[in-house]
């Protein structure tokens, strides 16, 4: 589906940190959801004023509906209003979901490495519920670049789906606090070459995260023997969802 | 449940530029297949990569795709009016996926 502009409603809304908050639309048809992709967000003020911003997908809800997961932007023009003010049963008009480029395909049984940082995560957890929903035999690594435990958006669900899956792995990164006994520090290319997967395996790797996240990742993920073209990167706020 | 009046966006950094993924969008009221998935090789330099991949600058009156390489313009589109015009002239060729 692409190409028109529809309105959407609001059917569920589920706070996921202190400054993140999942939003549950449903469309007026049938939406079809590839793991990584994004809608475009249209609101319109009282005056006519209009503002778009693109908003990753982190879960197709069959046959009409989908998640997004909005981290609020203090300053943002947009942001705020979704985390703070939308409610249940206003309406939103929504493109999409649009992108065949950072997407995971159930038909691709590659091993998949995802690297998120922050609220980069959203579309990677797409991915992992994607991975999960079709079965998949293949090893997914998810590889979680976080401030904090509490800032951690789908902490439970990700730690539940570690416990419960036989292929889904999940390794954390607390770069300020960490649960006691663990680690903190940001990620370098020594923990990353000690986490992800092999590059033998020639694992099919999505990154998502801020831009000096992701640039750092992909160049360390290259000096580990990863092919660039098996390497997608989407830098966090590269959509324009950033305010 | 208040409602949305917005504000004019005060974008901080004047060189802020977004993903080529998020041309998706814009381009999907005009192709009926995605072409920010599609491998552009770069007019001025040679570079090949993804749609997706490259610079988005969106704070003029068009959006313009940079190459991530050289800074090369790649696209340009311009949408007012109920029109679209569409400048592909910085690319040499596009490599489409078709599935």
């Amino acid at each position: 589906m692409s190409g028109a502009w529809n309105v959407a409603d609001v059917v569920g809304l589920r706070d996921e940190t202190p400054t993140a908050r999942t939003i549950r639309l449903r469309l007026p048809v049938p939406v079809r959801v590839l793991a990584g992709q994004h809608v475009d967000l249209r609101l319109t003020a009282p005056d006519g004023y209009q503002a778009v911003r693109s908003y990753s997908v982190s879960a197709g809800i069959p046959p009409d509906g989908l998640e997004i997961t909005v981290e609020e932007l203090p300053d943002g023009e947009v942001s705020p209003y979704l985390v703070r003010d939308l409610g249940v049963g206003d309406q939103v008009e929504v493109r999409g979901p649009v992108g065949g480029w950072f997407v995971w395909r159930p038909e691709d049984d590659s091993p998949v490495q995802l690297i998120g940082g922050g609220s980069g995560v959203v579309p990677l957890m797409a991915m992992v519920r994607a991975h999960q929903m079709a079965s998949h035999s293949s090893p997914l690594r998810l590889l979680y670049s976080v401030r904090s435990p509490e800032a951690a958006v789908f902490r439970h669900e990700l730690e539940s789906l570690a416990q419960a899956s036989g292929t889904f792995g999940l390794q954390w990164v607390y770069t300020r606090t960490a649960p006691d006994g663990q680690p903190v520090g940001r990620l370098d290319a020594e923990t990353l070459g000690a986490s992800v997967l092999d590059s033998g395996a020639d694992p099919a790797i999505f990154v998502c995260g801020a831009t000096g996240f992701v640039e750092a990742v992909a160049g360390w993920l290259v000096d580990l023997g990863h092919a660039p073209d098996r390497i997608k990167t989407e830098r966090y706020g590269g959509l324009g969802g950033a305010s | 449940m208040s409602e949305w009046t917005g504000r004019p966006a005060e974008r901080s950094a004047e060189d802020d530029y977004l993903d080529g993924n998020a041309l998706a969008g814009p381009l999907s009221e005009v192709f009926a297949i995605d072409i920010t998935a599609a491998l552009g090789t770069c007019g001025t330099c040679g570079d090949r990569r993804a749609v997706a991949e490259a610079h988005l600058y969106v704070n003029a009156p068009a959006k313009i795709l940079r190459c991530p390489s050289c800074g090369g313009v790649l696209l340009r589109l311009d949408e007012r009016g109920g029109r679209v015009i569409l400048d592909l002239s910085g690319f040499t060729q596009l490599t489409i996926e078709v599935r």
